[in-house]
């Protein structure tokens, strides 16, 4: 089954596990199931359908906006890492108050070229 | 006259101190960032990481990059550093630092560049919108 590495900050919400086991074959299902067994995690997690534009969420070494977002395959002895974006700045800037959607195919463009400033973030 | 009974300590290494420095010179004048993986013995393990932004005022780790050392700083069970530069501003955590700073575990280090000349490095704690400094004590490398 697959393994949900949960961050500390998310931990509250697992009785303090750091790694759940949660089944499914997309990382959709795995949320779901995931979300299930501890719900108070779908707020943190959830804005609506999509991800929250602030977590980065992986299949193994794989960030799921560079696959196919929520849709993103899941083998049975994979890791799918839930990660909040390390981001901030001297500035509060235009940048900082419009968070990215996750797995929005729009990102995949501009996580392509990370040195062009100015990208969906 | 300060009390620091309070007061968490972050210890840095010199050798560390130098590297977030010598980063910070080395995209200015653009911020850098990156992650500090704190071993029990008070090594600290030194992970780089791109800017996605390639801003002078904001920065975001590059994600695969950000995963991997993270993955590896828990897997080993050392503490959490995060640090960035702050160019042309103190090293104080800035309205969009504490926003966005979603790891209360951590060590928030931030390096100025605002007086070229004497570059700074201060360290924080932020949880929940709070932030408390901690004392930053620089050891020498051969210290005991």
């Amino acid at each position: 089954m697959p393994v949900v590495r949960i961050p500390t900050v998310l931990r509250k919400h697992t009785d303090g596990e750091a790694k759940v086991a949660a089944a499914g074959a997309t990382v959709r299902e795995v949320f779901a199931s995931l979300v299930a067994e501890h719900p108070e995690l779908e707020d943190s997690l959830f804005d609506g359908d999509a991800v929250r534009g602030f977590i980065n969420v992986y299949v193994d070494d794989e960030d799921i906006r560079y696959l196919d977002g929520l849709d993103s395959p899941v083998e049975e002895d994979a890791e799918v890492a839930i990660m909040p974006a390390v981001a901030g700045g001297a500035e509060r800037s235009e940048h900082a108050r419009r968070p990215r959607s996750a797995g929005g195919a729009e990102r995949s463009e501009h996580a392509r070229r990370p040195r062009s400033a100015g990208g969906a973030v | 006259m300060d009390d620091h009974s309070d007061t968490e300590v972050f210890e840095l290494d010199r050798a560390t101190w130098d590297r977030l420095v010598e980063h910070a010179w080395s995209d200015h004048p653009y911020e850098v960032c990156g992650l500090l993986g704190i071993q029990p013995d008070g090594t600290i393990e030194h992970f780089p990481i791109d800017n996605a932004e390639r801003s002078m005022t904001y920065y975001v780790m590059e994600p695969t990059q950000l995963l991997r050392a993270m993955r590896q700083i828990e897997d080993e069970g050392w503490r959490l550093g995060i640090y960035h530069s702050h160019p042309h501003t103190h090293a104080y955590p800035s309205a969009t630092d504490i926003r966005l700073a979603a790891y209360p575990e951590a060590t928030y280090v931030i390096v100025t560049l605002q007086d070229r000349d004497r570059p700074g490095i201060r360290a924080f704690a932020i949880r929940d919108g709070e932030v408390a400094e901690k004392r930053l004590v620089v050891r020498d490398d051969r210290a005991a």
